[in-house]
């Protein structure tokens, strides 16, 4: 409850940005897994021993018992289709001019989440194989967009 | 440390080993656009500057008028009773001479940010402006100044429709 | 309320720029925290974490995006922010998470990776002014530091000369920690007074320098803690205050905020004469001279007095009362909230006696760890003891 009054006249809002410009730098791990896929298009996981179960992307902790990670292993191109959405928005709310696919595609115990391609939207299943289609060598700069996207495994 | 450690995790980089490529990197930039709502209190404050005003707001509990206003007082917690006008004029409670933007870059001429106790506020109460139209070695702690506005017509209701604050020239 | 102890403690190299993650710097503070005391994180019963501002390292939800290397996997999490103070605030909160007695064992981990800001990290602090009445101005962090330091130093006739000796005490004590990134030996008053111009009175060799770190410790209760190690370093005062957000509306000499935390923490530990009881004094030091104006606020020194103490020598890691024997965060970095613990760690190690060459003599029994952040807002405070 206010005493001070309202004035209907008064400018009703300010607007402004937050300036925040971010470089990351991509870690232990990701220095790493991101350069196998950059220079060698493969996709590495690591290993808990203590738990047996394989990162991927590779890490250098195991987030269940914190235990130092260095076994590294080339995990494969490809995985399961664990879950997808597809879109039909862009993140500010206007129409796609052509709906996108995208999901989470299951490595060993962890994956990555990517679009996939070269298949129709009535097409995806869960649980579907589906393997990794790399850009031209020349064209990666060592990031997760290296890999186009997923498609379905002939 | 437990002066039985010898190696301390953690690895340097330099800007040129980012710069070179020596270590990859990514950017990204936050779309992060807003509209702030300017409320009861701010919303006449800055309706207030478009007309030339500095307005506050007084607490007849503690007895103290402030500025910028607002709506409820934080040293009691009840509603502040009332807008009260306040002159243009004020004290230079502390300044700075800034030779840095905001982002970073050496400036030859300093931006001289200033709080300034707004006459007709209560004591240590003003608001954070910057002092100009002066030569920066005659700023003082305790200088009297004035605010400079904007034209009424280029006034668009903002803390901005104040240029900066200058000397006031006490001679009649 | 139950009797709480620090056990052990980890931290990692402070660094302008790192190559690990901020998961992987928690994770490396985390883990060395658990391998001082000999524990692993399945002992851990909960984790508090803290980190300040989301937009250095860019992550929103940082506290969460952190808490993986932080061995909170499937365990009770919580996040504390109260920027700068964030370092000594959340000691406190893991304080009362064993002190309430829902856990017995805790870990607390702060973490900051500033360098993601780019190009450079005090661009940020813009978004800490108001939006509608001091952002339009374009604010800069150092108008803060400079328009404060200015009022400390008008309203008690302080030199700039005298705050330098702060910086050279700290860069100079900080040559000595292991994880430094500004310890200078050699450095003198001169080099601080002749050093660029930012924003007077704030010269570049007044400043902390922008850091990436992480710092942990464990916290564990009595009858744990006394299982665990010989030397517990009990939890015996805690407080924390915040002032009004409309820091153009107060005295901006005297950090008022920071004796009401430190009053409580005071009560708390029983101490009536804190001038003789406290032995070690870690305040929160991010510009030579916020020690200063912390030890005022702490009520270890007059009012406009502290200056007096640095230029007589009293604050030397083998004066009467010594302050930042570490090397504050003007010598061993400023990663903003991995700071604050830090100075937890630091009088961790020197009640311990474990604090190698920066060991402040005479078996000291008691500290004092203070942080201040947000727009010049709040005091965190925590004493601890042997």
């Amino acid at each position: 409850m206010s005493l001070l009054s309202r004035n209907p006249e008064a400018p009703r809002s300010w607007q402004g940005e937050l300036p925040v410009f971010s470089r990351y730098t991509l870690g232990l791990a990701g220095e790493r897994f991101f350069r196998e896929i950059k220079d060698n298009g493969r996709i590495m996981g690591t290993h808990c021993e203590n738990c047996d179960r394989i990162y991927v992307p590779a890490a250098v902790f195991c987030e269940r018992c914190l235990s130092e990670l260095d076994e590294w292993l080339d995990v494969g191109n490809s995985g399961r289709v664990y879950t997808f959405t597809i879109l039909h928005e862009n993140y500010e709310g206007s129409p796609l001019d052509q709906p996108e696919i995208v999901a989470f595609i299951r490595i060993r115990d962890g994956g990555l989440i990517h679009r996939l391609g070269e298949i129709e939207l009535d097409e995806v299943r869960f649980d579907m194989p589906v393997e990794a289609v790399f850009k031209p060598k020349d064209q990666r700069a060592g990031s997760i967009l290296d890999i186009e996207y997923f498609r379905p495994t002939p | 440390m437990s002066d039985q450690i010898a190696v301390y995790p953690g690895t340097s980089l330099s800007e040129d080993d980012i710069l070179e490529g020596k270590v990859l990197s990514i950017h990204d930039k936050l779309d992060g656009r807003y509209a702030w709502d300017t409320g009861i209190a701010i919303g006449q404050y800055l309706a207030g500057l478009k007309e030339g005003l500095i307005l506050g707001a007084y607490c007849a509990t503690c007895r103290k008028t402030v500025v910028p206003p607002r709506i409820v007082c934080e040293w009691c917690f009840r509603p502040m009773t009332r807008y009260v006008p306040l002159k243009d004029t004020g004290t230079v409670n502390t300044f700075s001479l800034c030779y840095v933007t905001w982002d970073v870059k050496r400036i030859k001429k300093p931006e001289i940010p200033a709080v300034i106790e707004i006459d007709g506020a209560s004591p240590l109460h003003g608001i954070l402006h910057k002092v100009g139209e002066i030569d920066p070695s005659e700023v003082h702690v305790g200088m009297r100044v004035k605010a400079v506005w904007k034209p009424p017509a280029e006034r668009e209701g903002a803390i901005t429709d104040i240029i900066c604050f200058t000397k006031l020239n006490t001679e009649v | 309320m139950r009797k709480v102890a620090v056990v052990g403690a980890g931290m990692t190299k402070f660094v302008r720029r790192a190559l690990e993650t901020g998961k992987e710097l928690s994770w490396q503070a985390a883990r060395m925290a658990l391998e001082s005391c000999e524990l692993t994180i399945d002992d851990i019963d909960a984790v508090c974490l803290g980190t300040a501002p989301d937009s250095f390292d860019g992550v929103h939800m940082n506290g969460e995006y952190l808490s993986d290397g932080s061995g909170a996997w499937r365990k009770p999490f919580m996040r504390s922010y109260v920027g700068g103070g964030t370092g000594v605030f959340v000691p406190i909160q893991g304080w009362y998470h064993v002190a309430s007695g829902l856990f017995d064992i805790v870990l607390v981990v702060a973490e900051e990776k500033m360098s993601s800001y780019y190009p450079h990290a005090q661009a940020a602090f813009l978004t800490i002014f108001d939006h509608t009445t001091e952002r339009p101005l374009k604010p800069n962090l150092l108008w803060i530091f400079a328009l404060e330091m200015n009022r400390y130093m008008q309203t008690y006739g302080i030199t700039k000369a005298e705050i330098a000796h702060v910086a050279v005490k700290n860069k100079r004590n900080a040559a000595d920690h292991p994880c430094a990134l500004l310890g200078d030996p050699n450095l003198t008053v001169e080099d601080v007074l002749n050093s660029e111009v930012l924003a007077w009175p704030v010269n570049r060799l007044d400043v902390s320098p922008v850091s990436d770190g992480a710092v942990a410790v464990v916290l564990a209760v009595e009858h744990v803690a006394t299982r665990i190690t010989d030397k517990p370093v009990w939890i015996e005062g805690v407080g924390w205050n915040l002032d009004t957000a409309h820091w153009t509306n107060r005295d901006l000499a005297y950090p008022r905020y920071v004796e009401f935390a430190a009053r409580m923490a005071y009560e708390m530990a029983g101490i009536k004469e804190p001038r003789r009881e406290i032995h070690i004094v870690e305040p929160y030091d991010p510009f030579d001279y916020k020690e200063l104006h912390h030890l005022e606020g702490l009520l270890l020194a007059d009012r406009g007095k502290a200056p007096q103490m640095v230029v007589d020598g009293v604050t030397q890691r083998d004066g009467d009362l010594p302050v930042c024997p570490s090397g504050g965060l003007l010598g061993v970095g400023n990663p903003i909230a991995a700071a604050g613990l830090m100075k937890i760690a630091e009088i961790f190690w020197q009640l311990r006696g474990e604090a190698g060459a920066r060991q402040v003599p005479g078996q000291p029994k008691r500290g004092l760890a203070q942080a201040w952040g947000d727009l010049m807002q709040v005091g965190t405070v925590v004493i601890m003891g042997r």
